[in-house]
């Protein structure tokens, strides 16, 4: 039952992490996109990580790909991109052969059985899965004990995040003004 | 009956793989910045696999801390992005290469 589940989920995040490479218009990717992270929260649920896989779907599918679909429809830049010019000459053999070779380089240690070599120290925070305490306990207990200054950092963070965005997408004065006397003509 | 460890990470590589691929190669602004948001994800899947090989919960703070900074990062970029779009109309990345408007 779990090699189903992890096969199902395995597939669909691959074949939506190529739709987004290889699709030409903008919301075919952002569709597959999300196709991708709900199989990230299935294999997250697989292994236990119920709130993640929770937030995962609220935040990534809920809120980044509209947030992206939206960016797409008010820019209008939803028309299909022509794939078969190569930018660059060689430089799509080139990106998929470093691929390559950085793959060769992260499965090297799995092959061998010696994650610990990308992991470092077993059990450092607490137990995630001994005892009988619920997913969300555990979290909370951590995050808000241990990783409080990051935590209230992370408020900071939002807070310089939306202040970024408003300043980004204000338009200048001048020609705010410009827009308001062409509205006012007819 | 649970699936090892090894296969999750397996996967996870070949997610993040996929992703730097695509950034590699796309031109379009929103799709390379949709192949960061991949290999973020492809991270995350690796944190909570250790999390479950290692008995540790730091691996699903750290997922979690990684969620909202990517939040804010969307924000920022398609703030960026939008910026970029209201000067100049369907620029991919090779036309904002200058560093200067």
């Amino acid at each position: 039952m779990d090699w189903v589940v992890f096969g199902v989920s395995a597939a669909v995040v691959l074949v939506g992490a190529l739709g987004v490479v290889t699709s030409r218009n903008p919301v075919h990717a952002a569709l597959s996109l999300v196709g991708t992270l709900f199989g990230i929260a299935i294999l997250f649920v697989a292994q236990r990580a119920d709130f993640l896989a929770v937030v995962q779907v609220i935040v990534y599918a809920g809120a980044i790909v509209v947030l992206f679909l939206f960016v797409i429809m008010l820019l209008g830049v939803d028309q299909a991109e022509n794939l078969e010019v190569d930018p660059l000459v060689g430089q799509r053999p080139a990106a998929v052969g470093l691929g390559l070779a950085g793959l060769a380089c992260l499965l090297l240690p799995i092959a061998f059985g010696k994650w610990e070599w990308l992991s470092g120290q077993p059990s450092v925070v607490g137990p995630a899965h001994t005892g009988t305490d619920p997913n969300v306990t555990r979290l909370a207990r951590a995050l808000f004990a241990r990783y409080l200054l990051p935590f209230e950092a992370t408020s900071v963070l939002l807070v310089i995040a939306v202040i970024g965005a408003v300043v980004l997408a204000r338009r200048p004065l001048g020609s705010e003004r410009l827009d308001e006397t062409v509205r006012e003509e007819p | 009956m649970t699936v090892p460890g090894a296969w999750y990470l397996t996967l996870a590589s070949i997610l993040f793989v996929v992703g730097a691929v695509g950034l590699l190669v796309r031109r379009n602004v929103l799709v390379m910045f949709m192949c960061v948001e991949l290999m973020l994800n492809a991270v995350n899947l690796t944190f909570v696999t250790f999390a479950r090989m290692l008995d540790d919960i730091g691996g699903q703070i750290v997922v979690f801390f990684v969620l909202v900074v990517a939040a804010a990062e969307v924000v920022v970029g398609l703030g960026i992005i939008v910026a970029i779009f209201r000067r100049r109309a369907g620029a991919t990345a090779d036309d904002i290469s200058l560093l200067k408007g």
